[in-house]
C-alpha cells in the first residue's frame, strides 16, 4: 500500500467511504479524516511524493484526479469538478498544478515525454538505467545524473546543480541522495491503468536491473588484482630477486609475495618457452584469476592479473555465501589487448623502456613507471573492456568531400604559416577527420584524446556561455578557441607554456614532440612540434590568433554540413540491428552498440553475454586468413552474425524472435547493402 | 628598365607619305585607313589599311581641295567631300560606272560638317543644322534620303563598332544627342548633359570635341569625357568621366577615372583598357573599369599600374600609323596584389601564357606566394573556367532541344584565352612544379589539394591525371597513410584508371588492394575487373560469390574460374567451382554439361580421381555442416 507506514489503514478506509458518491469529495474533510492534517511536515512531504506519481515535483490535474486511488487501489477517480476545486486550493501560483515552480529550464518529465521514453517498455527502461548508472553501482548517483543529457547526445550540456537536485529528489524516495533499488520499495509495484504505465516509467527507470533479476545473487565484475613489470636480467642471482621488479601494483603487497608472484610468472614463461621458443605463454588461466604476460621489449615483462568475474550466492540457512567463479567469461584477446595498450600509452608519453634505461638507468625507469602507471591503472575499467579494445580502432567522422577539402586547406595553411608545426591531426566530436601522424601513432594518440583528454575538458563547453564554469577570457569574443593542453588562459601573466610531450615513430627511431591540443566548439586540432623547440607565449598567442577564428568557422561549417547530410539521408529508422564494424586496413571502427566511450565508462546497449559472443567470433576470425561468416543463435532471442571479408570484420546483433537462419542471413545481406554499399564487402 | 614598359607600339606600323603642301593625309576611323591624297588626287591617292589587303591606290580628278575622304565598308564606294555643301561619290564596284556623282545636303544654308559610312551603301551627312541619312545606289548613281533630323550641331563623333553618332548641341555644347543606326533605320537615343566644371557666362561653346571620345569597352558603349582640372571647382586633378550609353534607356555617369595629375591628356582604348597619355610627364596610365576597387567609392578607379611611358621607339621621319599594344609580362611585376593581377590578366586578350607563368611564379620562384594567395589565384581561374563550362553546357542543351524552342539562336560560347582548364594547368604549371626538387613535398601536396579544392568548390569534375599527380607525389614520399585518408574521404574521385593505379601500388603498400577493390565496386561498371583481381589473388570462391551477387553468374566464362581453381591445387575448391557451373548449366540449358567449345579438360575422369581422394574430407565436412544447420533451424 502506497501510504503504508505514513497513514493509518483504518483512517483511509473511513475517509474513502465518506466520499464515495460523485462530487462529495472535500479535500479538507478528507485530509482531516485520513489524519494527514495532524502529520509532521516530513510526513506531508512523503504523502505529496506518493500523490505526485510521475515525481515531477508537482501534482498535476490528472494526478489529482486519481488522488483517491493512492489511498486505495479500488477507490474511484475524482470528478472533474472535484479535481478543479482541489487543484485551486493547492495551486498557489495558478499554473494548473500544485507545487513549487522550478526556475530551471530542464524539466525531466517533459524531457522524457519528448524523447519518447515515457512510453517505453520496462525492458527498455532497464537498459536506460544501465546506461545512466555509469559505475554499475546499481544506483544512479548525483554525479551521474548530472551528465544525464549527454547519455542521449554526446555534447549536450550538463544539468545545473539545481536541476540535478530536482530530478534526484523526484525519484529518490529514501533521501539517500541517489536513485536506485531502495526507491522501488516505496513505489507502487503493481501497474494500474494507462496513466500508471506512463508514470511507472519514471519509476522503472530507477529500478536496478540487478535487483530485478533477484535480490539474492551478487555479481562481481572482473577487476584488476595486480599489475607488475619485471626484467629477469636485473637480478639473476639468488637474494637479489627484488631488483627484477621494476613496478608492482598494488604497492602495499609484501615484498616476499611480490618476489614469489614475479618468480612464478618467470617460471611459467620459461617453462612454456621450451615448447615454443618464439611464442611463450600469453596468459595463464586459473579458477580465481587470469594472468596476462606481455614482453614489449627484450626481457621486459608486463604482467596483469585479473580476478575472474564471480557470483556470490547467499548460503541457505545462515551458511556462508558460496562463490562461483566464471572463469570462462573473460577473453584472452580483450585483456591481452589491454596490456598492450598499457605499454603503448606509456610509450606515447615516455618513449620506450630502452630509451629511459639509456637516459637514466633502472632508477629513472622505476620512477617513470611509478609516475605513469599509478595514475594510468586507475583509469583502467576492466569490466568494460570488450571487442573494441581488441580492435583499438579509430572512429572517423563522416564528412562530405568539400568540407573535408576545406579542413585540408586549413591544416595546410596553419602548417605553412607556423612552420614549427610538424604534424597536425583534426578531430570533430571525438571522431577523427585528418591525421598527419602515421597510423599506429595516431591510434594510441586517438585513444588518449578521446578517452582521457577530451572528457576531462568537456565541462566548460557544455556549460552555457555565461556560466561561471566557462573560463572567461577577456576580449576573446571573436572565436571560441582555447588550449586543452598548455595554458588555460593566454592573458594570465603567470600562464605556463608547457605542453605534454609525446613520442612518435620517425624514420630513425623515435621523435619527441610537444602536443598542443586546441579546440573550438566541437572541432579539435592537435599540433605537434619538435620537443627541442621551446614554446613561448608569443608562439601560443600567434597560434591562438591564427587558428582560433578559422577553427571556429570550420567547426560551425562542419556542424552545418553534418546536419544537412543527416537530413538528406532521411529520418533514420530505429534499426532492428546493432553492429560493430572494423577495418584492419585503416583501423576504422564503427559501433552502434557503444553509445559513448569515456575515460571511466564504456556504455554498451547490449548484454555482456552477447559481447562475449562477439569476442569469441573475433577469436575465430583471427585464427584463419580466409573470409568467413559465423552465425550464432544466442540464449536469448538474439542472433549474432560475424562476417569477415578481406581485412574487414562486421558483427551484427539481431533481435528477431522466431527468425530462422535463412531470414537472418537475408537480413544481414540487406544491412550490408544499405550500410556498406560503397565498399567491397563480399556477402 | 625596359621590362617595366607595359605599353608598346606595334611592330608593323602603317606607313604612308607624310603630310606636306602637296600631300594631304586623312584617317578614317571606321576602316582604319590612311588616305594620302597627292595634289587633290590627280597624282594619286594611296590608301593604306591595317593589313596589306586593304591597301588601295588610284587616281581621281582634282576638283578642288579634299576636306574629307572615306571608303564605305568593304571599299565599295568612295565618298569625297570637297565643299561645305556637297559630297561626291565614286563607285569602286567592278562593272559599275566609275564616273563621279554628287549629293548636296538637303537643308538650305547648312554646312556639311562631315559624313560617316554606316554600311557599304548607307551614309550619314552631319550638317550644322542636323543630320541626313541616305542610301546610295551606285548603279543608278544617285542617293535616296531615308531620314533626316533637324538639330543644331556644334560638332559630332562617330563610333563605327556600334554605329552611333554623337552630336554636340546647345550653345555650351554640353548636351549630347546620340543617334543609333541599324539596317536602314535611324533612332534617336536619349540625350544627356555633361556636367561642366565651370559654367561660362555669357554662355559660349565650352565642351570641346577633343575632350569627348566614344569607345566600346567590354562590349558596352561609353562616352568618355576628359574633365580638366579647374581652379574654381574642388577637384585637385583631372579625371576621365565615363558615361554608359545603353542601347535602351537613359545614359548615366558610371565610372570616374582618377588621373591624379593635370595637364594635357590623350585617350586610347586598348584591349578594353582605357589608356590615358599624359603629355608633360610622357607617361601613360591604364584603367580597367571592371576592376573593383575595394577601398574607394563605387566606380571610382585608380590607375591599375604605376604610370610608365610607352616602350621607347625610334620614330622615323616619314608618316607612320602605329597601333598601341599592352604588353602583359611587365604588369606581372608591377602589380603586387596577385588577386588583382589575376583579375586584370583574365580580362586581357593574350593572357593565357602570362597567367600560367604567374601561376608558376607564385608556386616556384623566389617570390613564392603563401597558400592563401595560391588559393585566391586558383579560385579566380576556376571561376572563369566554370563560367565557360556552364555556357558550353547550356549551349549544348539548347542545341539538343532543337532550334524550335531556342527562339533567340544561341551563339556558341567563345573560349577566350582566359579559360585555363585543368590540362593547361597540368601541362604548364603543375607537372613541372611537382618535379621540382627544392620545394618541400608538403607545399607541393598542399598546392595540389588547394587546386582540387578550388575545382570542387566550383563543381568542376576533376580529371584523373590530377589525382595521379597527387598519388605520385604521396607515393614518392612514402605518405601512404595520407593517401589512404584522401581515398577514404573520396577526395580522389573514383575512376578505373585510378583503381588500376592503386592496384599497381599494392606491392609497396598492401592496403591499396582493398582501396582499389572498393573503388571498382563503387564504380559498379567494373565487375569484370573485380573478378580478374580476385582470381589473380586466387580468391576463386570470392570471385564466384561476387559475380553471383551482382547477377553476372549466367554469362560468365566458366573456363576462367576453373583455370584459376585448378591453379590453386586445391581439389575441393576445384570441385566446388565445377559443381557450381554444372548447376548453372543445368538451370540455363537443362543439362549439366558444358558447351562443346569447352575443352574436355573438365572431363569426368579428372573429377572422379579428385573426388575419390577428397571423399573422406567431403563427407566429414558435409556432416558437420548438416548437423549445425539442423541445430540452427530447430526452435
Amino acid at each position: 500500500m502506497a501510504f503504508a507506514g505514513i497513514l493509518n489503514e483504518a483512517d483511509i478506509t473511513a475517509a474513502l467511504a465518506a466520499c464515495q458518491a460523485a462530487d462529495s469529495f472535500k479535500h479538507k474533510d478528507f485530509f482531516a479524516k485520513v489524519g494527514l492534517t495532524a502529520k509532521s511536515p516530513d510526513d506531508i512531504k512523503k504523502a505529496f511524493a506518493v500523490i505526485d506519481q510521475d515525481k515531477s515535483g508537482f501534482i498535476e490535474e490528472d494526478e489529482l484526479k486519481l488522488f483517491l486511488q493512492n489511498f486505495s487501489a479500488s477507490a474511484r477517480a475524482l470528478t472533474d469538478g472535484e479535481t478543479k476545486v482541489f487543484l485551486k486550493a493547492g495551486d498557489s501560483d495558478g499554473d494548473g498544478k500544485i507545487g513549487v515552480d522550478a526556475p530551471e529550464s530542464f524539466c525531466y518529465k517533459k524531457f522524457f515525454q519528448l524523447c519518447g521514453l515515457s512510453s517505453k517498455t520496462p525492458k527498455e527502461i532497464k537498459d536506460v538505467f544501465q546506461i545512466l548508472d555509469e559505475d554499475n553501482s546499481g544506483y544512479i548517483e548525483e554525479s551521474e545524473l548530472k551528465y544525464f543529457l549527454q547519455r542521449f547526445v554526446p555534447g549536450a550540456r550538463t544539468l545545473t546543480e539545481a536541476e540535478t537536485k530536482t530530478f534526484i529528489s523526484a525519484a529518490d524516495d529514501d533521501s539517500d541522495g541517489r536513485i536506485g533499488a531502495e526507491g522501488t520499495r516505496h513505489g507502487n509495484p503493481t501497474v494500474l491503468g494507462a496513466k500508471e504505465v506512463q508514470t511507472q516509467v519514471t519509476l522503472m527507470l530507477m529500478i536496478s536491473p540487478r535487483m530485478a533479476s533477484g535480490m539474492q545473487e551478487k555479481q562481481y565484475t572482473p577487476t584488476l588484482l595486480s599489475f607488475f613489470i619485471y626484467n629477469p636480467t636485473f637480478g639473476p642471482r639468488e637474494g637479489e630477486e627484488e631488483k627484477k621488479i621494476l613496478f608492482y601494483h598494488p604497492s602495499d603487497v609484501e615484498k616476499n609475495e611480490k618476489i614469489r608472484n614475479v618468480g612464478l610468472c618467470e617460471a611459467i614463461v620459461q617453462f612454456t618457452r621450451t615448447f615454443c621458443p618464439t611464442q611463450p605463454a600469453k596468459s595463464l588461466h586459473t579458477q580465481k584469476n587470469r594472468q596476462f604476460f606481455f614482453e614489449p621489449e627484450d626481457n621486459f615483462w608486463i604482467v596483469m592479473v585479473v580476478r575472474n568475474p564471480m557470483i556470490e550466492k547467499p548460503g541457505k540457512d545462515g551458511k556462508p555465501p558460496t562463490i562461483e567463479y566464471q572463469e570462462e567469461e573473460i577473453l584472452d584477446t580483450v585483456y591481452g589487448a589491454v596490456v598492450r595498450q598499457c605499454y603503448s600509452m606509456y610509450k606515447l608519453f615516455n618513449g620506450t623502456f630502452g630509451r629511459t634505461m639509456e637516459a637514466g638507468g633502472v632508477e629513472l625507469l622505476t620512477q617513470k613507471f611509478e609516475k605513469f602507471f599509478c595514475r594510468y591503472l586507475q583509469t583502467l575499467h576492466l569490466q568494460f573492456c570488450d571487442l573494441l579494445d581488441v580492435f583499438g580502432g579509430i572512429s572517423f567522422f563522416p564528412l562530405d568531400k568539400m568540407t573535408y577539402l576545406k579542413i585540408q586547406s586549413f591544416v595546410n595553411r596553419v602548417e605553412e604559416s607556423l612552420s614549427l608545426i610538424k604534424y597536425t591531426a583534426f578531430l570533430y566530436n571525438d571522431q577523427l577527420i585528418w591525421s598527419g601522424l602515421e597510423q599506429d601513432d595516431m591510434r594510441i594518440l586517438y585513444k588518449y584524446l578521446t578517452t582521457s583528454l577530451f572528457p576531462r575538458h568537456s565541462e566548460p563547453e557544455l556549460a552555457g556561455r555565461d556560466s561561471p564554469m566557462r573560463p572567461e577570457v577577456a576580449g576573446n569574443l571573436l572565436h571560441y578557441g582555447r588550449f586543452l593542453t598548455g595554458p588555460t588562459n593566454l592573458k594570465d601573466p603567470e600562464a605556463k607554456f608547457r605542453f605534454p610531450k609525446i613520442f612518435v615513430s620517425a624514420e630513425d627511431g623515435y621523435e619527441e614532440l610537444h602536443l598542443i591540443v586546441y579546440k573550438a566548439m566541437s572541432a579539435a586540432a592537435c599540433f605537434m612540434i619538435n620537443a627541442s623547440v621551446e614554446l613561448t607565449r608569443d608562439f601560443c598567442e600567434q597560434l591562438d590568433a591564427l587558428v582560433g577564428p578559422q577553427l571556429t568557422l570550420l567547426a560551425s561549417d562542419i556542424c552545418e554540413q553534418f546536419t544537412i547530410n543527416r537530413r538528406t539521408s532521411g529520418p533514420e529508422k530505429e534499426p532492428q540491428f546493432k553492429f560493430i564494424y572494423f577495418n584492419h586496413m585503416n583501423l576504422a571502427e564503427k559501433s552502434t552498440i557503444h553509445m559513448r566511450k569515456t575515460a571511466s565508462v564504456c556504455l554498451t546497449s547490449v548484454h555482456p553475454d552477447l559481447m562475449k559472443i562477439l569476442g569469441d567470433i573475433n577469436c575465430d576470425f583471427a585464427r584463419v586468413d580466409e573470409d568467413e561468416e559465423i552465425i550464432v543463435k544466442a540464449m536469448t532471442d538474439y542472433w549474432v552474425v560475424g562476417k569477415k571479408s578481406d581485412q574487414r570484420e562486421l558483427y551484427v546483433i539481431l533481435n528477431q524472435k522466431n527468425a530462422n537462419l535463412i531470414e537472418v542471413n537475408e537480413e544481414v545481406k540487406r544491412l550490408c547493402a544499405t550500410q556498406f554499399n560503397n565498399i567491397f564487402f563480399l556477402d | 628598365m625596359s621590362e617595366e614598359h607595359y605599353l608598346e607600339l606595334c611592330e608593323n606600323p602603317v606607313q604612308f607619305e607624310h603630310a606636306s603642301s602637296v600631300n594631304n593625309v586623312f584617317f578614317d576611323e571606321a576602316n582604319k585607313q590612311v588616305f594620302a591624297v597627292r595634289s587633290g588626287g590627280a597624282t594619286g591617292v594611296v590608301v593604306k589599311g591595317p593589313d596589306d589587303k586593304s591597301s588601295v591606290a588610284f587616281r581621281m580628278d582634282d576638283k578642288g581641295e579634299v576636306k574629307c575622304i572615306k571608303f564605305s565598308i568593304g571599299n565599295k564606294i568612295l565618298a569625297v567631300q570637297r565643299t561645305s555643301k556637297s559630297v561626291d561619290f565614286i563607285n569602286f564596284i567592278p562593272d559599275y560606272p566609275h564616273t563621279e556623282f554628287t549629293q548636296e545636303c538637303k537643308t538650305k544654308n547648312a554646312n556639311v560638317l562631315g559624313f560617316c559610312w554606316i554600311n557599304w551603301n548607307e551614309i550619314v551627312f552631319i550638317t550644322d543644322q542636323g543630320i541626313e541619312f541616305y542610301q546610295v545606289f551606285p548603279d543608278r548613281r544617285s542617293l535616296k534620303l531615308l531620314k533626316s533630323q533637324n538639330i543644331n550641331v556644334n560638332w559630332y563623333q562617330y563610333c563605327p563598332e556600334t554605329a552611333v553618332i554623337l552630336l554636340s548641341t546647345t550653345v555650351q555644347g554640353n548636351v549630347l544627342q546620340p543617334f543609333a543606326f541599324k539596317s536602314g533605320t535611324m533612332s534617336k537615343m536619349s540625350k544627356f548633359e555633361i556636367e561642366l566644371p565651370v559654367v561660362p557666362k555669357p554662355a559660349k561653346l565650352s565642351l570641346s570635341e577633343r575632350d569627348i571620345a566614344m569607345a566600346t569597352i567590354y562590349g558596352q558603349l561609353y562616352v568618355m569625357y576628359l574633365k580638366h582640372h579647374s581652379r574654381t571647382a574642388n577637384s585637385p586633378s583631372a579625371e576621365v568621366v565615363l558615361y554608359h550609353l545603353p542601347r535602351e534607356g537613359a545614359c548615366k555617369k558610371s565610372h570616374v577615372l582618377k588621373l591624379n595629375t593635370t595637364g594635357k591628356f590623350a585617350l586610347n582604348i586598348v584591349d578594353n583598357l582605357v589608356v590615358v597619355h599624359h603629355q608633360s610627364s610622357q607617361t601613360s596610365l591604364i584603367f580597367d573599369i571592371n576592376l573593383k576597387e575595394p577601398d574607394s567609392a563605387v566606380n571610382t578607379h585608380q590607375p591599375v599600374l604605376p604610370a610608365r611611358s610607352i616602350h621607347p621607339y625610334r620614330i622615323p621621319l616619314s608618316g607612320y600609323l602605329w597601333y598601341l599594344q599592352v604588353k602583359l609580362p611587365p604588369t606581372v611585376n608591377l602589380l603586387q596584389d596577385k588577386g588583382k593581377l589575376m583579375d586584370f590578366l583574365l580580362r586581357r586578350r593574350d593572357c593565357k601564357m602570362v597567367i600560367l607563368s604567374v601561376c608558376s611564379q607564385i608556386l616556384e620562384g623566389g617570390e613564392k606566394g603563401s597558400l592563401p594567395i595560391v588559393a585566391t589565384v586558383f579560385d579566380k581561374l576556376n571561376q572563369v573556367y566554370k563560367d565557360y563550362l556552364e555556357a558550353e553546357q547550356s549551349y549544348t542543351v539548347a542545341m539538343e532541344s532543337g532550334p524550335s524552342r531556342g527562339s533567340a539562336a544561341q551563339k556558341r560560347p567563345v573560349r577566350t584565352q582566359a579559360v585555363i582548364d585543368q590540362s593547361d594547368m597540368y601541362t604548364h604549371v603543375l607537372s613541372s612544379f611537382t618535379e621540382k626538387k627544392d620545394i618541400s613535398h608538403k607545399f607541393i601536396i598542399a598546392v595540389l589539394m588547394e587546386y582540387i579544392r578550388s575545382l570542387n568548390q566550383f563543381q568542376i569534375t576533376v580529371q584523373h591525371y590530377l589525382y595521379e599527380l597527387v598519388i605520385k607525389t604521396l607515393v614518392q614520399h612514402n605518405l601512404f597513410y595520407m593517401l589512404h585518408q584522401f581515398l577514404q574521404y573520396h577526395v580522389l574521385s573514383d575512376s578505373k584508371p585510378l583503381a588500376c593505379l592503386l592496384l599497381s601500388l599494392e606491392s609497396t603498400y598492401p592496403p591499396a588492394h582493398q582501396l582499389s577493390l572498393d573503388m571498382l565496386k563503387r564504380l559498379s561498371t567494373a565487375n569484370d575487373e573485380i573478378v580478374e583481381v580476385l582470381l589473380s589473388k586466387q580468391q576463386v570462391l570470392g570471385a564466384l560469390r561476387f559475380i553471383r551477387s551482382v547477377g553476372g553468374h549466367d554469362n560468365v566464362s566458366a573456363r576462367k574460374f576453373l583455370d584459376a581453381a585448378r591453379q590453386t591445387g586445391d581439389q575441393m575448391l576445384f570441385y566446388t567451382v565445377f559443381r557450381s557451373f554444372q548447376q548453372r548449366n543445368q538451370r540455363l540449358r537443362g543439362s549439366p554439361s558444358f558447351n562443346p567449345g569447352m575443352k574436355p579438360y573438365c572431363c569426368s575422369q579428372m573429377f572422379t580421381s579428385a573426388l575419390s581422394r577428397a571423399s573422406t574430407t567431403l563427407s566429414h565436412n558435409f556432416i558437420v555442416w548438416l548437423i549445425s544447420f539442423i541445430l540452427y533451424l530447430s526452435p
